[in-house]
């Protein structure tokens, strides 16, 4: 199926506006990797993922999905909606009390299209992997997909993952790394190198991918790319290079915003540059 | 004082292997992991009978605690094998985020608990894991005493919807538990009904409650003796019936006493029928190097303790 670019794009400047909405309103949240991620998954879940809104946990004969570094939560819980997993009324009640729209993703409010919490960073992949155990042992073909932030490399748990995929052969696994060199205290370079890695990925046995994670014709291509990849022995990481921020100028490329609300202010600054309000929750 | 016998010893991580593999033949959704102790925690034969249902993790227990989280998606039910300290305190956020929070069927079963895992010493010995363990919402925590209940148990956590903590150990001990059992989770079990002092014990310190109920009686004392095999949740109307007769209570655990058994009888009891409690656990310390049988009496963990203890509390009773 030839994706239709103008339609995700559009799709793309609604769930950003529902972003920043979304972390105003509860002057919480984190709205720097969740503007850099919105093309990755507006790719996904509208075009890429074979999934079913109509939520059921074991997803058998489905992708799966798993985002490991959580705190870009309003991303997740937008395009979900978005895309008739819930109400996206039900945004408005992102990190208020009695809310199935956690901080950070959860399943124990039952929030449909969330498999497991994520949050304290480095757990995902592992998750991910049992999945695609789980897949394999039912013979079930479809795929398993996650992210994670770059900074969240630097926990431990990735690595003992990294080493398990390609030795027992996890070759129905696409992950993908938002690499937007920044985390809470500066840029990666500075807070904890990440050095290459391309070739960390590669030596560990895994078949890398690069790609622009802000345009979103190079993003489907480098997603069905990984796709044709699947079940040829290894599995696959796609490096993806975004701008934490990306489409609200004065947020782009600066670890300032990665856990910080805008004010009414700029809120109304953000949302001019975003469409229009239509569609708003 | 019930007569108990044995005919042989032997570990409790050999009921869970023979458990597991049982658990293997009725359920098919049944897999495991292992962190590179197999032999350990003797897993072969359901290796060797299921090959392709078990995942030889590696060194890397905080990969496995995520992967059987993972497996549960797909309608697997794994049963995740390593020592009882890398199963809890090395991987505890692991288990907190991805398998507690997120309400996944794992079964985290747990060897070499306590000082019973002798020489390797402190850095192995884990005294705190129960505690950790029961704090999660959600978790179902099994110590159980010997061989055939270690066995009755696994099985049983299979056919157990929600995330278990099973912590069995390491040396042989006495197996005087009915082979053919019914493990009942959350229930406890009757060892030897008494009226002068309630003896709630769990783990290997079951049958030194056995033995000490046999000193005990040639002293003129006449102990009730309840294995607490599951600690959480708690059999509560057990723990008060006995109490209300009883008047006074010793706990017995393989574990430190803040955190344990001990502590959760005592909040029970505080809550709803105070009662003179004494506890043989160890006393807010690590482990070291030895013997298991040396440990536990250095450590105040034998037949003699607990005899001890009861003689103690008994004279606490107003």
């Amino acid at each position: 199926m030839k994706a239709d670019i103008e339609k995700l794009t559009g799709i793309a400047t609604q769930v950003r506006r529902d972003i920043v909405r979304m972390v105003h309103q509860c002057q919480s949240g984190h709205p720097g990797g969740s503007l850099g991620c919105t093309d990755y998954f507006v790719a996904l879940y509208f075009h890429v993922l074979k999934h079913n809104p109509d939520f059921n946990m074991d997803g058998k004969g489905e992708d799966l999905f798993f985002l490991s570094n959580g705190h870009i939560s309003p991303v997740w819980y937008s395009v979900l909606a978005r895309s008739g997993y819930f109400d996206p009324k039900e945004l408005a009640t992102f990190r208020k009390i009695n809310s199935r729209v956690q901080g950070h993703p959860a399943t124990h409010e039952h929030l449909p299209g969330i498999r497991v919490a994520s949050g304290s960073l480095g757990q995902g992949l592992s998750v991910a992997i049992g999945a695609a155990l789980a897949k394999k042992l039912n013979n079930d073909d479809s795929l398993v997909y996650t992210l994670h932030g770059d900074g969240e490399l630097q926990e431990g748990q990735i690595w003992e993952a990294a080493l398990f995929a390609p030795h027992n052969k996890v070759d129905n696994l696409i992950s993908a790394i938002d690499v937007n060199g920044q985390q809470i205290d500066g840029p990666t370079e500075k807070v904890l190198s990440l050095g290459n890695l391309r070739a960390k990925w590669e030596a560990f046995g895994w078949d890398v991918l690069e790609t622009n994670g802000n345009d979103l014709a190079e993003l489907i291509s480098t997603l069905e790319l990984a796709k044709s990849r699947a079940f040829k022995g290894k599995p696959i990481m796609i490096l993806m290079q975004t701008n934490m921020g990306h489409g609200v100028d004065f947020m782009m490329g600066s670890h300032k915003w990665h856990g910080v609300a805008p004010n009414d202010e700029q809120l109304a600054q953000a949302l001019a540059q975003l469409g229009d309000s239509t569609n708003d929750y | 004082m019930k007569k108990y016998t044995f005919t042989e010893k032997k570990d409790t991580r050999s009921g869970f292997g023979a458990g597991l593999l049982a658990a293997g033949k009725k359920n098919p959704n049944v897999v495991a992991l292992c962190a590179d102790l197999v032999g350990s925690l003797k897993m072969e034969a359901f290796i060797k009978e299921f090959p392709e249902r078990f995942v030889q993790v590696g060194i890397s227990e905080a990969n496995m605690m995520g992967m059987a989280a993972g497996l549960t998606i797909g309608g697997k039910v794994p049963f995740t094998g390593t020592f009882a300290n890398f199963s809890t305190g090395r991987v505890y956020d692991q288990i907190r985020q991805s398998i507690a929070y997120s309400d996944k069927n794992v079964k985290i079963c747990a060897s070499h608990a306590g000082l019973t895992l002798g020489e390797d010493g402190a850095t192995h010995q884990i005294l705190e894991d129960i505690g950790m363990m029961k704090m999660l919402p959600g978790m179902t925590v099994i110590n159980p005493c010997d061989y055939n209940q270690t066995k009755a148990a696994t099985e049983a956590i299979a056919e157990f919807e929600g995330p278990v903590y099973l912590r069995f150990g390491r040396p042989v001990i006495p197996v005087f538990t009915d082979p053919d059992q019914k493990f009942e989770i959350g229930k406890a079990w009757m060892v030897n009904e008494g009226k002068d002092v309630s003896i709630f014990a769990t783990g290997h310190l079951v049958w030194e409650a056995i033995l000490a109920g046999e000193k005990l009686a040639e002293l003129g004392i006449d102990a009730e003796i309840i294995n607490i095999h599951t600690i959480k949740p708690l059999d509560a109307e057990a723990v008060l019936k006995s109490v209300e007769k009883t008047g006074c209570v010793v706990t017995a655990e393989e574990h430190n006493r803040l955190g344990g058994l001990g502590d959760s009888i005592a909040q029970l009891l505080a809550q709803n029928n105070p009662t003179p409690q004494e506890y043989v656990a160890v006393n807010d310390s690590f482990g070291e190097s030895g013997k298991p049988a040396e440990l536990m009496a250095k450590y105040g963990l034998d037949a003699d303790a607990i005899v001890a203890a009861v003689q103690k509390v008994i004279a606490r009773k107003k």
